[in-house]
């Protein structure tokens, strides 16, 4: 299908692509369809909301910058997407990714994850109940100390 | 809103199911004790709302960021 992004104007996406966020992302909790999609590069990816072309989220894998992450996310909420704590195969784990003026200076959200079942395509934004993560981890930062220092 | 006056180790039932009891106060300070199903989420409020601001920031990321974030990265990543 066609669609409209925020980063690349329209562009092709297939079905796959798309992922059912049955209650939306925490703040936009009206808007439940996605699709998921490469940044130009890695290690980005966009969550761009299918019918608002304008709402688009930047993604990152947690686990390039902080290795020892680990999402901690109730097993009920697990269940509701269908996947149990041990379905590696079948999860997806993201970080939402926030950009201020100063680039150096971008944050992800550990505290509450993206978490995707890639085999039935819906996904929902969880929060972790282990406390040491943070809406805010400087991912410059953290990646040069490798998971060192805590946020 | 509905508005409930409770003492210590009185409680309100919600749904037949949770059970929200007074267990402590201390000056400003009230102990809340939860009893609620496992599949009923409960989190501090501040934590729904620091995701929800977190959130609305991140849609503001400017779209065209990620080639100048990406070339930075490298940089960093080698």
């Amino acid at each position: 299908m066609k669609l409209n992004t925020k980063p690349f104007g329209i562009i092709t996406i297939e079905d796959k692509q798309r992922i059912s966020f049955n209650k939306g992302i925490f703040g936009f909790e009206n808007i439940k369809e996605y699709a998921l999609l490469n940044a130009s590069q890695w290690p980005f990816y966009w969550l761009q909301a299918i019918e608002v072309p304008d709402l688009a989220f930047i993604l990152i894998d947690p686990i390039i910058f902080r290795p020892d992450y680990t999402p901690d996310v109730d097993e009920h909420d697990l269940a509701e997407l269908k996947l149990l704590p041990g379905d590696k195969d079948k999860m997806l784990i993201f970080s939402i990714v926030t950009v201020p003026s100063d680039q150096k200076k971008m944050t992800a959200n550990l505290q509450g994850p993206i978490i995707i079942n890639r085999e039935e395509r819906i996904g929902r934004q969880m929060i972790s109940m282990n406390q040491k993560w943070k809406v805010r981890h400087y991912i410059i930062d953290e990646l040069s100390s490798k998971g060192g220092s805590e946020c | 809103m509905l508005i409930l006056a409770r003492k210590i180790n009185e409680s309100i039932i919600i749904n037949d199911n949770i059970e929200i009891s007074i267990l402590d106060i201390k000056g400003d300070q009230v102990k809340i004790g939860i009893d609620a199903p496992k599949n009923v989420p409960v989190f501090r409020k501040e934590v729904y709302q620091a995701i929800q601001e977190e959130n609305k920031a991140a849609a503001k990321s400017s779209a065209d960021i990620i080639h100048s974030l990406d070339n930075m990265f490298k940089k960093e990543n080698k």
